[in-house]
């Protein structure tokens, strides 16, 4: 860190303590702590914390002014690379927008693959979540364990979507396709093969919906495993417990929403409170904290996980049952499908007219908000009545819970600073836009 | 949310009377027009009374109104050889670069400012608006005493808008590069920059250029007058008629006729 000159005067000032004045340090944007492109100018008084300045924007896309320029269902695609470890979360912030504003109502069954894929991408997140504050808190192995279950639900997403990351699966009016009947098996190989080969394909001998319910059932057991390691270890808690405490006051002040609104004793959650897609047919709980430390937070995600695979389960029981469009039947918002072009002249014409000019949406404003993994996630749509939005602007929950980052750092440990910015839950796809 | 808007409405009027406009209700969330000059003092009663208690500022952003409900398409007059398919207007993003920049019209309220409120009590939300007095130095009143977390949303407002935030602590830009020129959200800045960044090997250092891509736009922007969406009972009534055959069409294997909505 820094180097103070050897010479004998400066070392005899030193032991008096007079001339130790605070000094500067830049955390990132390489390190590997920051989670991304996080620059932090630390302000040190010794190994304390005096202030701490995050410099973003280093990866600022301006999504929203690129958004200006397109038709509307051509902007779902960027809306995946903005917060990238919760994709179709974003999504459906943007896709509910434009659907206020057109007035139209989705197929039931599109809302219900909505709520079960937005758990799913809850749940990932808080893996990814668990796996990378595992690791910058010297808890290694949660990054083996928890990539392992992330694995599955990457190829829950391919089996959809066809992407393992940007799936661009929700649209105006529903989803881009029904689930599929059946899943990709592993294919023997000289290191897989026999019984083991025959272990990995074991839940993905049906469908998708079979294979998301074996992994549902089975992934609480999992959860438990990580628990073993973490809830009750010692340096796990050390870390943790009293770090970067939130009064619910400052986190109602600091517009933080999410697990670090909830971790602070905050009951609000947007599924609960605004429901939206079918968050009020599904039963699940919602974990509130006590302390609003960073220890409460992990207890939060954790629960929040099991509540996650409570709701998948229930929506995978609706969706057996329950067959249907996922798409919206009107082809000035919706594309026909591709069956339907070959003997419709009419669906041809739509078919071209929406994907070279799009469809015009009605003048007016609207914002539309989900509870995404990380709070919540809004969306603030202006439309003078064109086909492109006048104007797009996200609301990432990451940014104002980067922004309560001073406040929260200040008087810790340059170690516990590593922590804090763990367990905000940083994407800086999301922060930067 | 047992209050309908009409009441809230006019609890917004009676409360403030001439500093607020009601605007439209959508998905209930209620827009109100604030006058720059009441601004803090009728979001600080929007915070503390105790009819409003909005606690949170969620969002808040910039608005640049250049060149709003203009279209670049024009597709109105019918001559005998088709429609007339010139593009028109040159406002639109993208469709310049930074030299020929298009001078800024004279628009009469050019810079807006939205925010969406919180309120945990009554589980409500609202959007507050206010316009920026002058176009060519944009300033409004910064809200950061009553709500702390518009600290960074007004640095990215002036960053990307370059609307000053009178009595922000520390207003610097946040999201651009170190040393960024303009103010890249603002309708009048082009889609593809001013400048571009590559390493020079010569010089060893990174160079800034003027940006050598054309701007070009792949979709015009189109503002269509015809039924695209629902608006009245004769289209909500189309609509039903298809759903009822797509029900149909869903519980016969054969393939019908699709279902045609306008």
């Amino acid at each position: 860190m820094s180097s103070l000159p050897q010479s004998t005067q400066t070392a005899q000032k030193q032991t008096e303590m007079a001339e130790i004045r605070n000094y500067t340090m830049n955390f990132g944007p390489q390190h590997p702590a920051a989670h991304g492109v996080l620059r932090l100018i630390l302000e040190m008084d010794g190994e304390t914390i005096v202030r701490a300045d995050p410099h973003i924007g280093l990866l600022h896309r301006a999504t929203e002014k690129l958004a200006e320029s397109k038709p509307y269902n051509q902007t779902v695609g960027y809306l995946d690379r903005l917060d990238y470890m919760s994709m179709m979360c974003n999504e459906h912030a943007y896709v509910r927008a434009i659907e206020q504003l057109l007035g139209i109502e989705l197929p039931p069954r599109a809302q219900w693959i909505r709520t079960m894929f937005d758990e799913l991408t809850r749940f990932s997140n808080h893996l990814l979540w668990i796996a990378s504050c595992g690791l910058d808190l010297g808890a290694m192995s949660m990054f083996i364990y928890a990539f392992r279950e992330r694995e599955m639900i990457m190829d829950m997403y391919e089996a959809v979507s066809g992407a393992r990351m940007h799936a661009n699966y929700y649209r105006p009016g529903g989803v881009y396709r029904d689930l599929p009947e059946s899943m990709p098996k592993y294919k023997e190989t000289p290191w897989t093969k026999g019984k083991d080969l025959k272990r990995r394909n074991e839940w993905r001998e049906g469908s998708l919906l079979d294979f998301i319910e074996a992994f549902a059932k089975d992934v609480p057991s999992k959860i438990d495993i990580y628990e073993t390691l973490l809830t009750d270890n010692r340096i796990w808690k050390q870390r943790t417990v009293n770090i970067g405490i939130v009064s619910p006051e400052r986190a109602v002040q600091m517009g933080f929403s999410g697990v670090m609104l909830r971790g602070s004793g905050i009951e609000w959650d947007l599924r609960k409170k605004q429901p939206y897609a079918m968050y009020d047919q599904v039963d699940f709980d919602i974990p509130v904290g006590v302390n609003g430390d960073c220890y409460d937070r992990y207890l939060l995600r954790v629960e929040e996980m099991r509540q996650s695979a409570r709701i998948v389960l229930q929506c995978v029981d609706w969706l057996r049952k329950n067959p249907g469009h996922v798409m919206l039947k009107n082809f000035k918002i919706a594309p026909p499908t591709r069956e339907e072009m070959k003997d419709d002249m009419e669906a041809l014409i739509h078919h071209f007219k929406l994907f070279t000019e799009g469809y015009c949406v009605p003048a007016g404003e609207t914002y539309a908000a989900v509870e995404a993994p990380k709070g919540e996630f809004g969306c603030y749509l202006v439309s003078d009545g064109a086909n492109k939005p006048f104007r797009l602007h996200f609301r990432a929950p990451g940014f104002a819970h980067l922004a309560g980052m001073n406040e929260m750092t200040q008087g810790h440990m340059l170690a516990d600073a590593v922590a804090i910015i763990s367990t905000l839950d940083l994407v800086f796809g999301e922060v930067d836009r | 949310m047992s209050d309908t808007p009409k009441t809230v409405a006019e609890l917004f009027i009676s409360r403030f009377g001439d500093s607020v406009t009601v605007g439209a209700t959508q998905s209930g969330i209620m827009s109100l027009d604030i006058d720059v000059e009441h601004w803090l003092e009728v979001c600080r009663a929007l915070r503390d009374e105790e009819d409003f208690s909005y606690e949170q500022l969620t969002d808040l952003c910039g608005v640049d109104y250049l060149g709003y409900g203009q279209s670049e398409w024009e597709t109105e007059q019918a001559s005998s050889e088709g429609y007339s398919r010139g593009v028109v207007g040159n406002l639109g993003p993208g469709r310049f670069d930074w030299a020929d920049r298009p001078e800024a019209d004279q628009v009469e309220q050019r810079f807006g400012i939205v925010a969406h409120l919180l309120s945990f009590k009554h589980n409500k939300r609202l959007r507050i608006q206010c316009f920026a007095p002058d176009e060519g130095m944009p300033i409004v009143p910064s809200l950061v005493e009553i709500w702390n977390s518009v600290n960074w949303y007004e640095r990215e407002a002036f960053d990307l808008f370059g609307i000053v935030f009178e009595g922000h602590p520390d207003l610097r830009r946040i999201l651009t590069d170190y040393g960024f020129t303009g103010h890249p959200f603002r309708k009048d800045f082009p889609l593809i920059g001013n400048v571009a960044v590559r390493y020079d090997s010569r010089k060893k250092r990174v160079v800034y250029e003027p940006v050598e891509i054309e701007s070009r736009v792949l979709v015009p922007r189109v503002i269509r007058s015809d039924s695209r969406y629902k608006t009245d009972d004769l289209d909500l009534a189309a609509d039903e008629r298809a759903e009822e055959l797509a029900a149909n069409e869903l519980a016969s294997p054969e393939h019908t006729d699709s279902p045609e909505t306008n």
